[in-house]
């Protein structure tokens, strides 16, 4: 949920821009990395765990532990919590470690 | 006990308050700052001097309450939103305390609100009298709330209405 | 590879404070990395007014040091500010590796400043693996940055600064706090800090810790119980709070890889939070190459970081540029200042933890021996 009404802050949302998650159309505006504009969405869950499958979010915020990975336009290991979202991008959740053999 | 449940203890907060005669002679404020930390805005809000300049940054701030005459220019200029200025004699039945507040929206003039105390529980209703809220306090807005002047000893917060 | 005087890693408020202070002292040629596409660190996010000396932003809010910070730096158009630039390495030759839009570059700096910061600490619970569990700072770069509540119902785990004041955040943002708590027999923060939330009807208990996080796709609840002195659960007193969010703030630990990788003598000292190198009264490391502040230097607060930034950068313009007269004059005042903010009871631990860093023959020879350096 965005915040609306805050004693200090104002926050500047004036364009709206569309990505995609798991095929799934959200909104967010520029400025907002693609993990905080998904759970403005209410999508909190990102990837599952290599070994357990467990759930994963966000924790640190700030690029420093790696929890945040999703797959986005393809590439995986891509750290959501920092990267700003873009118009039309496509974002998926991230199964266990990325493959990256494509790449190589 | 401040240093396990955030509230003051009574002894505590009855050190930090002025005499009976000197409330009752006019507003004043009070620091309900208790513990030394690094710190020493409040000295240079006061454009008359009335609080004492540190000789270490550490030291708690200590008040003139003759010399103060509860402007309320240190109110928002307190980190910690530590700052209240009491009048007891703000009419003939009621006192007014004046409280730093950053929350949004700000409550409205002359609108009822519920009167907590530094527990956050409510102890009576209370008036917002006025709301300070210039560029100077930088976003601390002060509202002064009036209530029964016996209250205002024990008010320190307050809680509107739910939406 | 580019040839420098000074690289600074980290655009925080240390890594601000020492590019701004050793240009204005004369030095040229400066680098300033920034992983983040923005500068000011953590300070972006911090929308209470600080603390500390009327002199050095006190009773101004963190997001507008942070400003002041920029429009200083933007003046000084001889430092080259990359942003979104990522310090890889810091190779044996003293060479320092960094990506910049998709590439690698190399820097041979004379000097380099490491303002690397801090990573938020962890807590060992079951489920702590859950959605909605998260690092206080993320809360606040989520909230405060972006403008998005974490969850409706947070629990707050832990009663030092970031912890209260992270609550207080919460509280303007419109979320609910069903508590705090704090393992400790007392609150760790400033008294201020936590009266200001407990006037706001916020619980803050002491004694208590959380035993586990409840929920399969993401937080459902939470699990509270008290301890004792002895740090031993009191039976009987576990209790199941209704969040959706559990909110961290059990400490932060220094970001050192680069120190390590520099060849620093390294020391363990929880009072500073972790691992951090060994360094002089100048802030520099056993590598005389290298100096550290802020954070990655010991965890303190911003206040402290920005003197130890300017203290870095004096020291730095002084190995570069010789000791001349003022500059011996400014390092006396930067480190009384620092002494100072650090001198009453809050700053006890972090005395504490300076004594143990100071360097010398044996600082931290038992952990890390490796050091190329000589």
């Amino acid at each position: 949920m965005r915040i609306k009404n805050h004693p200090i802050l104002d926050f500047a949302r004036d364009r709206e821009i569309t990505f995609y998650y798991n095929g799934q159309e959200i909104a967010a505006y520029p400025g907002e990395t693609i993990a905080s504009a998904l759970h403005a969405a209410g999508i909190r869950k990102l990837s599952t765990s290599s070994k357990h499958h467990r759930p994963r979010g966000f924790f640190c915020a700030i690029g420093n532990c790696s929890s945040c990975f999703m797959v986005v336009d393809g590439e995986p290991n891509v750290k959501t919590c920092v990267v700003e979202v873009e118009e039309g991008m496509v974002v998926e959740e991230q199964e266990g470690r990325g493959d990256l053999s494509e790449k190589m | 006990m401040l240093e396990k449940t955030g509230i003051p203890e009574a002894g505590k907060v009855k050190n930090s308050l002025p005499s009976k005669e000197r409330l009752k002679e006019g507003p004043v404020a009070v620091f309900e700052c208790f513990t030394e930390i690094p710190c020493d805005p409040c000295y240079y809000s006061c454009s008359i001097g009335a609080i004492k300049e540190f000789e270490d940054i550490n030291d708690l701030p200590e008040l003139d309450f003759a010399a103060c005459t509860g402007c309320g220019k240190c109110i928002a200029n307190c980190p910690g939103l530590a700052i209240f200025v009491l009048d007891y004699n703000y009419s003939e039945e009621e006192g007014v305390v004046r409280i730093p507040y950053e929350y949004s929206p700000l409550p409205e003039e002359g609108e009822k609100v519920q009167a907590l105390d530094r527990s956050g529980e409510v102890v009576g209703e209370a008036r917002v009298e006025k709301v300070q809220n210039s560029k100077s306090q930088d976003k601390t807005a002060i509202i002064w709330l009036a209530m029964p002047r016996e209250q205002i000893l024990t008010v320190r917060n307050f809680k509107r209405g739910e939406d | 590879m580019k040839k420098c005087d000074l690289a600074i890693v980290g655009g925080g408020p240390a890594g601000l404070a020492a590019a701004i202070k050793a240009h204005e002292l004369g030095l040229k040629d400066i680098y300033l990395l920034e992983r983040d596409n923005f500068l000011g660190g953590q300070l972006v996010k911090q929308t209470h007014q600080f603390f500390g000396s009327h002199k050095q932003f006190a009773g101004t809010r963190g997001i507008d040091i942070a400003e002041i910070f920029k429009e200083k730096l933007a003046k000084r158009e001889e430092i080259k500010v990359l942003k979104g630039a990522v310090a890889q390495g810091y190779y044996e030759d003293d060479v320092l590796g960094y990506s910049y839009n998709n590439s690698f570059y190399k820097l041979k700096p004379k000097r380099t400043i490491l303002a690397t910061g801090a990573s938020e600490k962890m807590l060992a619970f079951p489920n702590n693996d859950l959605p909605g569990i998260y690092g206080a700072g993320a809360v606040q770069t989520l909230m405060n940055q972006y403008g998005i509540i974490p969850g409706e119902d947070i629990l707050m785990v832990g009663a030092g600064n970031i912890g209260l004041i992270v609550a207080y955040q919460l509280l303007q943002a419109g979320v609910k706090v069903k508590a705090v708590i704090e393992a400790t027999g007392s609150i760790g923060g400033y008294a201020v800090h936590a009266s200001k939330i407990r006037r706001a009807g916020i619980p803050i208990l002491t004694n208590h810790t959380i035993r586990e996080a409840k929920g399969k796709e993401e937080v459902e609840g939470a699990v509270i119980q008290e301890l004792d002195d002895d740090w031993q659960l009191v039976a009987g007193t576990a209790r199941e709070l209704a969040v959706d969010t559990i909110c961290l703030a059990v400490g932060l630990t220094p970001k050192v890889d680069l120190a390590i990788q520099a060849g620093c003598q390294m020391a363990y000292v929880a009072e500073l939070g972790g691992d951090v190198p060994v360094r002089d009264d100048c802030l520099q490391t056993s590598n005389p190459r290298v100096y550290i502040a802020g954070d990655s230097a010991g965890i303190e607060e911003a206040t402290a970081a920005i003197l130890e930034g300017e203290l870095a950068a004096i020291n730095v313009a002084q190995d570069i540029l010789s000791d001349r007269k003022e500059l011996i004059a400014e390092d006396k005042t930067t480190r009384e200042k620092l002494k100072a903010l650090r001198k009453g009871p809050v700053g006890e631990h972090v005395r504490k933890g300076l004594n143990k860093v100071r360097r010398n023959e044996d600082a931290g020879k038992d952990r890390y021996s490796r050091s190329w350096k000589g």
